[in-house]
């Protein structure tokens, strides 16, 4: 028998509601599993575990904040799922800033430590759920033609009809009382309950946090994007639509490499010390279209190929944006990327999302003069900025980290 | 001039559907009545009793146990010019009619591209409920109810049972009228003021705002007594006594759902094909952006209607199932 804990969804996260179980006692489940829908300020998150067994006993009701940390569901090993301990989350609230990272600080199975050793499926990255939630949620059909007409959002509403749908009459209840999406009347509906307000909130406090204990140091490359550029083209050139490659790929990948020349980059500072990432999980910077940011994780990056990490990619910014994230992807990216894309500024200079230890910008690729054997020639090209903690790292790693950054995009094809 | 208010009179399904007949026998000498046991018998279910004394056995004529034959002699005095009443003693038999009810009664008139019509009403008994096992319990009117070129009337009040007769003889086309056998000995006060009810359209039994319960037949009385319970707690059903099966009346029934956006139907026939599941078709192709909760059904178990008392009780809708799926389908509100 082993507990599974409230994981944490960010380095600010004291507790969560559970908003939804996905899972009742005597379900069977298996690693990467959805079982619960957890609601943070960040908005509700599919919460998927890390073993296989089966659910014996669920100990927090639809409804209930629970500290991060706090046993969310027993399970029993299956058959055949060898027999766990505890997955070691953090004991109490206050500990969520130690370890963000729950189920990859589990006693070593083949399962958990899956992350670190062979490289992981994208299929596993990909939900097959697809942007969304909705399907949780029950809105009978006259409840949904009246919420049309009313400009009311009936997810967001409590449903007092059959299997707590919501009905015709939950429509007219929240429209005479004035409630709309911003203030919904009862629990939000899974995968419905962003808040632009709290997030606004949540990254006050992070980003207040960050710059107020991290000591950033800032360095900046500016990087030829030529030859990545023209290979990109040529690949893309062959292939439909869906399947052409972002520069965002190349970025991402080539940081991935440069963090294993570079690993003390990769990981996080708690307790006075780093603690290196257990795989390469680069948070990717999402703006949400209501406002907002939010970085998920792409687990396993230097492992993937270019078009694996462009399906992920896709999936997860669709994720990000219409709901659906998972657990895992909140909770254990190690480092951070930001590319501004086509319309953003030159140069970001980002801010570090604690406890991780450096973040990585991209700015928009434009065509500048570029001296090349003493002659300038017109090229694209990228200013790439690191911002690190002082306390893990020092300019010396930084700066060898831009420069592998810099010569693995020199030579696209070995990404 | 008798009193400008006539007193209500009390009198029994049974009974009603006898007045039915005498009045139908006075009033046009075309109509004349046949079946098995109807004359020397008195009917199986006592509703031609005193007839044959009354009217004489060229009126009142009992036949062999043939359905088949009797029912096409109807169809053929019916084209002749007749307006017959065939009784067929309980439905179950009418399928030994099978032939002449779809391929003559209803598709004559088509046929002839309408030189021929078949101005015949069949009675029959229906449904369970009296311990008289499966050969003689079921409720076969949903299967009429598929057939073009037929009406089937299902009456479920003592009013209908009277007054339906006379509106179906007067229908140029074949009309089959079901008289379930537990309603026989229900009584009730008849207006003296109603002359006639059309065969048209249903009828709300029992205004309500919260769920529409559709029910025909013996269920109409289930259905008031699950509404009587229902309004203690709150529950405002409306009752809704569809009673004409072909062509169903979906204007009132549409009407009906619409306001409470909620509907249990009840149908003493199997699931499987039924009314019930036709009615529902039709609601979920017209109202669907109109439901605030599934559409229920509620029928008979798809067995053989069994002889013992429990098991038959158990077997048909009950007015706590209906009551159940009422509180079900309204939630916590």
């Amino acid at each position: 028998m082993s507990d599974f804990l409230m994981p944490s969804l960010g380095a600010d996260m004291e507790r969560g509601k559970l908003v939804e179980w996905l899972v009742k006692p005597g379900s069977k489940v298996r690693k990467g599993d959805v079982i619960a829908i957890v609601e943070t300020h960040k908005g509700a998150f599919e919460v998927d575990i890390f073993q296989e067994g089966v659910i014996a006993d669920l100990c927090a009701v639809e409804g209930q904040e629970v500290p991060v940390g706090a046993v969310l569901a027993r399970l029993a090993p299956s058959d055949k799922a060898p027999a766990l301990g505890t997955l070691r989350a953090p004991a109490n609230p206050v500990a969520a800033e130690k370890a963000p990272e729950v189920a990859l600080a589990a006693p070593p199975s083949p399962e958990a430590l899956s992350a670190s050793g062979k490289p992981a499926k994208v299929a596993q990255k990909v939900s097959p759920m697809g942007p969304g939630s909705r399907a949780h949620a029950k809105v009978t059909p006259a409840a949904r033609r009246r919420a049309a007409e009313l400009g009311i959002d009936p997810y967001t509403l409590k449903g007092t009809g059959i299997d707590d749908s919501v009905t015709f009459a939950d429509v007219e209840r929240a429209s005479a009382s004035h409630v709309g999406p911003e203030a919904p009347a009862g629990p939000t509906r899974p995968g419905r309950g962003f808040d632009p307000l709290q997030m606004r909130q949540a990254i006050a406090a992070a980003m207040s946090r960050s710059k107020r204990e991290i000591p950033h140091y800032y360095l900046t490359t500016t990087i030829d994007m030529g030859p990545s550029l023209s290979w990109l083209e040529t690949f893309n050139t062959e292939r439909l639509p869906d399947q052409r490659l972002l520069p965002a790929t190349l970025f991402l990948k080539a940081t991935a490499l440069a963090l294993r020349e570079v690993p003390q980059l990769n990981g996080f500072w708690e307790n006075g010390r780093f603690r290196p990432g257990s795989g390469i999980h680069i948070g990717w910077a999402v703006s949400l279209r209501g406002g907002g940011l939010i970085a998920p994780a792409v687990h396993d990056v230097d492992t993937m190929t270019l078009p694996e990490l462009m399906i992920a990619l896709r999936d997860l910014v669709a994720r990000a944006r219409g709901g659906g994230l998972r657990s895992s992807e909140m909770t254990n990216p190690s480092f951070t990327v930001t590319s501004l894309g086509e319309r953003g500024a030159d140069c970001v200079i980002g801010v570090i999302y604690p406890p991780q230890v450096a973040t990585l910008g991209f700015g928009r690729i434009s065509v500048r003069p570029w001296v090349t054997g003493g002659k300038v020639t017109a090229r694209p090209i990228v200013v790439s900025s690191l911002s690190a903690d002082h306390r893990a790292s020092d300019g010396h790693a930084g700066g060898l980290f831009l420069a592998a950054v810099d010569r693995l995009l020199q030579e696209p094809l070995k990404l | 001039m008798s009193s400008p208010v006539a007193k209500p009179v009390r009198m029994s399904y049974r009974e009603a559907c006898r007045q039915a007949i005498r009045d139908a026998l006075t009033n046009d000498p075309r109509t004349f009545l046949m079946g098995e046991d109807v004359g020397l018998y008195g009917g199986c279910y006592a509703v031609t009793k005193g007839l044959l004394d009354e009217f004489g056995p060229r009126r009142i004529r009992d036949t062999p146990l043939s359905e088949s034959a009797f029912v096409g002699a109807g169809i053929g005095a019916a084209i002749a010019g007749m307006h017959p009443i065939v009784e067929i003693m309980t439905c179950n038999f009418s399928l030994l009619a099978l032939d002449q009810l779809l391929n003559n009664a209803a598709s004559i008139a088509h046929m002839s591209g309408g030189q021929f019509a078949v101005p015949l009403v069949i009675r029959m008994a229906t449904g369970a409920g009296r311990q008289l096992a499966a050969q003689h319990s079921h409720s076969l009117e949903g299967w009429y109810a598929h057939i073009p070129g037929l009406k089937v009337l299902a009456p479920g009040t003592v009013e209908d049972a009277r007054h339906m007769l006379r509106s179906a003889l007067a229908d140029p086309n074949p009309v089959l009228i079901f008289e379930h056998i537990v309603l026989y000995n229900v009584e009730d006060e008849l207006d003296p003021a109603v002359e006639s009810v059309d065969i048209g359209s249903a009828k709300i039994r029992r205004p309500g705002r919260d769920v529409s319960v559709l029910a025909y037949g013996n269920s109409l009385p289930k259905a008031l007594a699950a509404a009587d319970t229902l309004a203690k707690e709150g529950i405002e059903a409306e009752v809704v006594d569809i009673r004409v099966l072909r062509p169903l009346d979906n204007a009132t029934i549409f009407e009906s759902v619409t306001r409470t956006r909620r509907c249990i139907i009840v149908d003493e026939g199997w699931k499987s094909g039924s009314i019930s599941a036709e009615i529902a078709a039709r609601l979920s192709e017209n109202l669907f952006f109109e439901l605030d909760a599934p559409i229920r059904r509620i029928c008979s178990r798809e067995v053989p209607i069994p002889y013992s008392r429990h098991m038959e009780e158990a077997a048909l809708p009950q007015t706590s199932a209906i009551i159940e799926s009422a509180r079900t389908l309204i939630g916590s509100r």
